[in-house]
């Protein structure tokens, strides 16, 4: 723990980001280091492509693959941007699912009892095996949303739903005390405490809902029709540019960690003033 | 929800009671036997405390009064104010934890049962500040309960639950929690509210020098199920300050309480 002085009868707002000497050169390092065995790997890798001369449909060298970013730029950015729309649709479908149905078995336990096994079975089925199917019966660009929010709404859904059940008892008998309606108490209790957890659901639902719409392309690839970033990975894959498949993959890692980002940054904005989560660090 | 019936005004004979239980028993699912038989009449303006060994069914009773939880057996009745006003409340309850909603600040948790009862902008307002002043939370109303200390959070308890102007305070080991000169501190800022605005109040304790310092008369209850074990009346003239604190009175009255609560733990390991 790097908290000096940990004052409570001192009220006055803690001013954030008072961080020790040690603390922020604890936090260089960590950035650093990655960092730097990243720049080891990829020497390591054109070293072993330059020194054993492999052909680029072999092993691509780091360079050849930026050279390929670049070169081939808008097709990739086209496809990049198809596939992050897909999964924005994806995450969004599934957000609003999950809350949406933990706020129903919230309200009734008969309606969780006869759903939530159902569910339960519709995230333990691998989705790659689905998405075929999903094919089959919608039209393709509906087929990958639908993909993305079967992935993602599972997490929302059981987060949510610890979340409102994780109301302090006290505060719910302090909401019936005072003859709170229903609605009141949802809005008033039950949301905000679920806050935390509703927003740590959704960010493993982004991750998710990214390799939903990968897998959905995938498995469209090859009706052909698709244009993301997974189906130029598996056209690609068929035509030997292999230097263009780890551009595509790059970018898709790059979407990854920017959705994880982003939601991470919401939910620090959004706890900062009030959750052990957000404060850990700066206090 | 449908209670027992209210007292009343007209019920005469018993217009100076705040709160009259009679043969309140309450099981648990569990089969345990949390409660009674068990009676307590509370006059209007009285201040009483519940001592009694954990576990013996004091919060219970509180949780009955406030109607938080129904009785197996028995009636419970609470007053109704002479007066019904818009947004007010007749029972304040404080529990033992501050139990306040950690993700708004000092001003919205103190807001929250007015908001609950629909209480006009700008007179909940005034209301607010009112009880925030009350209890000299004035400069604090845009904190966050994590950046109080535990007093502080007790204080914005005892606001909330003020806020609606109850006649009823309840209060379910508020101090138990803080250390000793903070307690002191809202001992003596609780007998200075309850001698400004007469409310009556139910305080329930395991502190034998708490209850007797604050309350007109102890009730000590034995232990589980809890049944009334004993009444003492402490007759102690009022302001009572620290004067009282340290006077042989005071010492008297706890020896008292003391020796009654004795057989409330009788047959109980490691009493």
């Amino acid at each position: 723990m790097n908290s000096p002085q940990d004052s409570p009868l001192q009220a006055p707002p803690l001013s954030a980001g008072q961080t020790t000497p040690e603390s922020r050169v604890l936090r260089l390092v960590r950035i650093l280091l990655p960092v730097a065995v990243l720049a080891m790997g990829i020497a390591a890798w054109e070293l072993v492509v330059r020194l054993n001369e492999l052909p680029p449909y072999v092993l691509p060298a780091p360079s050849a693959v930026f050279r390929t970013l670049i070169a081939d730029w808008p097709v990739l950015s086209q496809s990049l941007l198809t596939t992050l729309v897909t999964t924005l649709e994806g995450f969004v479908a599934a957000a609003l699912g999950g809350v949406g149905l933990a706020l129903l078995f919230n309200q009734s336990k008969w309606l969780e009892y006869s759903l939530f096994p159902y569910a339960v079975i519709l995230q333990v089925t691998p989705v790659i095996a689905i998405a075929p199917l999903l094919l089959i019966y919608l039209p393709q660009q509906t087929a990958v949303i639908v993909c993305a929010w079967i992935v993602g709404f599972f997490p929302v859904l059981s987060n949510t739903t610890l979340g409102l059940n994780s109301v302090d008892r006290n505060l719910a008998g302090l909401f019936s005390l005072y003859g709170a309606s229903r609605l009141q108490t949802l809005f008033y209790l039950k949301l905000p405490a679920a806050l935390p957890y509703i927003l740590g659901g959704l960010r493993i639902a982004g991750g998710l809902s990214l390799i939903g719409a990968v897998v959905a392309e995938i498995a469209a690839g090859s009706a052909g029709a698709g244009s993301g970033l997974a189906y130029r990975i598996a056209e690609s894959g068929y035509r030997l540019n292999i230097p263009r498949m780890f551009a595509a993959l790059l970018l898709l890692s790059a979407a990854g960690i920017v959705i994880y980002g982003l939601l991470a940054l919401t939910s620090h904005l959004v706890l900062r003033r009030w959750h052990e989560s957000a404060l850990g660090k700066e206090n | 929800m449908a209670g027992p019936a209210a007292l009343s005004e007209t019920d005469s004979g018993s217009a100076g009671l705040a709160v009259s239980l009679r043969g309140v028993t309450k099981v648990y699912d569990r089969g345990v036997s949390a409660l009674g038989p068990f009676d307590l009449d509370v006059c209007k303006g009285e201040f009483v405390s519940l001592l009694g060994p954990s576990g013996c069914g004091k919060s219970t009773a509180l949780r009955l009064i406030a109607r938080l939880s129904a009785p197996t057996s028995g009636t419970v009745r609470v007053s109704r104010p002479a007066v019904e006003v818009s947004g007010g409340h007749s029972i304040g309850f404080v529990f033992q934890e501050p139990t306040l909603m950690p993700w708004t600040s000092v001003r919205e948790n103190v807001r929250l049962p007015l908001k609950i009862a629909h209480v006009a902008a700008a007179d909940a307002n005034a209301r607010i500040d009112r009880a925030l002043a009350q209890m000299g939370l004035a400069e604090f109303a845009d904190a966050y309960p994590r950046e109080l200390s535990g007093g502080m959070k007790m204080r914005v308890s005892l606001a909330r639950a003020l806020v609606t102007d109850p006649d009823i305070l309840l209060m379910d080991e508020p101090f138990a929690a803080l250390d000793e000169i903070t307690r002191f501190r809202l001992n003596n800022d609780l007998l200075a509210l309850w001698r400004n605005l007469r409310k009556t109040v139910i305080f329930v304790t395991h502190s034998v020098f708490e209850s007797v310092y604050l309350s007109q008369r102890v009730v000590v209850m034995t232990s589980r199920p809890g049944r009334l074990s004993a009444e003492i009346q402490i007759d102690a003239p009022e302001p009572r300050g620290e004067e009282f604190r340290t006077s042989a009175e005071y010492a008297g009255y706890c020896r008292k309480v003391s020796n009654a609560l004795i057989p409330s733990y009788a047959g109980q390991p490691g009493a």
